[in-house]
């Protein structure tokens, strides 16, 4: 387990302070040179949605928006994101827990198993749907490639994003 | 894994960053860090420190230039994709941009760190070496600027001093009317190519193929121009001949191989995405980009 990253200053490890917003929180804290952002979203911040898999950029289970674009969490220091507007899966869901389109369509459509991609799936085709609002299922494949999944087969998550799609554009 | 310890440091003046570059022992340079940080999560890298030049200022934008794109080293892969200048003035670029990674690591990584990570199948070298595109590298004793061809010296090694920062890359334009192709393949769409060849060609008023230019990925230590095959295609009108002989050249270029995939089949892949590339890039001259 990764230590948590707050002070021990007695101890011989470097630290930063950051500031940065979370799903909309200023948040200011410090951190140890060497966290990355997905350790420091999950072990310091508690926002456990964001899932570290192969923790080397192959899986996109960790997949955050920084700046408002996906990216691997596991692949950015938390140091980095000093500055930065993070938002992480627990920000699609409203707050009185009504889902987002996207989250409602992978329940509707079967589009996870044991969901352990499906956050970072979810930020990403969020992303995608905010960018292109009529996406084609080859764009809808080709943000998928940026992803890992052991389960489904991908056929419900492509089924589950076009729902999506359809549902949002009726809401237009 | 996690990264072993290191110290990170965030300059935000040019200056800043080339001093720490230039002082620290065993220091590594940050960018998107869609390289690096995987290899420190491996631990095949323990710096002592890292630098990350994201928050110095004037390292990222696209700039246009008389004949020429200026892209600074800190631009994302993200900017480059999306960029007008570079659908317009830099095609090729335009092209190969969309093969780098994902969505998601195109998001982060940038145009100098992938030039320094040098990797052999990797899109934007072999992009830089298609077009000669010249580098400005920073130090402490001043700005140099070195061509591409001399900056990629071997497999995973930029011909790059402790101490100094790529801060941007000149892209010389090819004239109007030039055509491009750029094909890849790799086991699924966003792995690192097994083979890459991009191809760009000029021709004349009577229809004569005066330039071209074809650079191979994945096949050699770096990207790597094929002058043969070049040779082949200027002075012909990029007949099936000629660019079957183009192609024949890139297969003869000495390939890397390994266990799983052996050097012959490095080389068809060489001869058919350089026949496809080309055939591409000849169908295209004349059409305003
Ligand atoms: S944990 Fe980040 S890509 Fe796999
Ligand atoms: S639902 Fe199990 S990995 Fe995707």
């Amino acid at each position: 387990m990764s230590s948590p990253s707050h002070p021990p200053s007695d101890r011989c490890v470097d630290h930063h302070e950051i500031r940065l917003r979370v799903n909309g929180r200023d948040i200011c804290a410090r951190v140890e040179d060497r966290l990355g952002l997905a350790d420091f979203l999950r072990e310091d911040l508690g926002l456990t949605g964001t899932h570290l898999g192969c923790e080397h950029g192959v899986c996109g289970a960790c997949t955050v928006w920084i700046d408002g674009h996906s990216a691997r969490a596991c692949l950015t220091l938390a140091a980095q994101a000093d500055g930065c507007e993070i938002r992480t899966v627990e920000s699609l869901a409203s707050p009185d827990g009504t889902l987002h389109p996207l989250q409602q369509a992978f329940r509707d459509h079967h589009g996870l198993q044991c969901g352990y991609c499906t956050p970072g799936i979810l930020m990403s085709l969020a992303e995608l749907l905010r960018d292109v609002p009529d996406p084609d299922e080859s764009a809808i494949r080709e943000v998928l490639s940026g992803h890992l999944c052991r389960c489904t087969g991908y056929q419900n998550i492509v089924a589950a994003a076009r729902a999506a799609v359809d549902r949002l554009r009726g809401a237009q | 894994m996690k990264a072993p310890a290191f110290r990170y440091h965030a300059p935000r003046r040019l200056e800043q960053a080339i001093e720490l570059a230039a002082t620290l022992p065993n220091a590594r340079l940050l960018a998107g860090g869609q390289s690096l940080l995987p290899m420190l999560n491996f631990r095949l890298l323990a710096p002592e420190h890292v630098v990350d030049l994201a928050k110095v200022e004037g390292l990222a934008g696209i700039d246009e230039l008389p004949g020429a794109v200026r892209i600074g080293a800190m631009t994302r892969q993200r900017e480059i994709e999306f960029s007008e200048v570079v659908r317009r003035r830099l095609p090729l670029l335009a092209e190969a941009i969309r093969w780098v990674g994902h969505r998601q690591t195109r998001n982060r990584g940038t145009l100098g760190g992938s030039l320094c990570h040098l990797d052999p199948s990797a899109e934007q070298p072999m992009v830089a070496m298609a077009m000669d595109a010249v580098l400005d590298i920073a130090s402490p004793k001043g700005t140099r600027r070195l061509p591409m061809h001399e900056f990629a010296l071997d497999l995973m090694t930029p011909a790059i001093e402790d101490g100094e920062i790529v801060t941007a890359v000149t892209f010389p334009q090819w004239p109007e009317g030039h055509g491009w192709g750029f094909e890849e393949f790799a086991r699924r769409h966003g792995d690192y190519a097994i083979v890459a060849v991009a191809a760009l060609v000029l021709r004349d008023g009577d229809g004569r193929l005066s330039r071209a230019s074809v650079t191979l990925g994945g096949v050699a230590a770096t990207a790597r121009r094929v002058t043969d095959a070049e040779r082949c295609l200027v002075g012909s009108r990029g007949e099936p001949a000629a660019v079957a002989a183009a192609a024949e050249a890139c297969a003869q270029v000495p390939a890397m191989g390994d266990a799983q995939i052996p050097a012959g089949y490095r080389s068809r892949l060489a001869r058919t995405l350089a026949q496809r590339a080309l055939d591409r890039a000849i169908a295209r001259t004349g059409a305003v980009a």
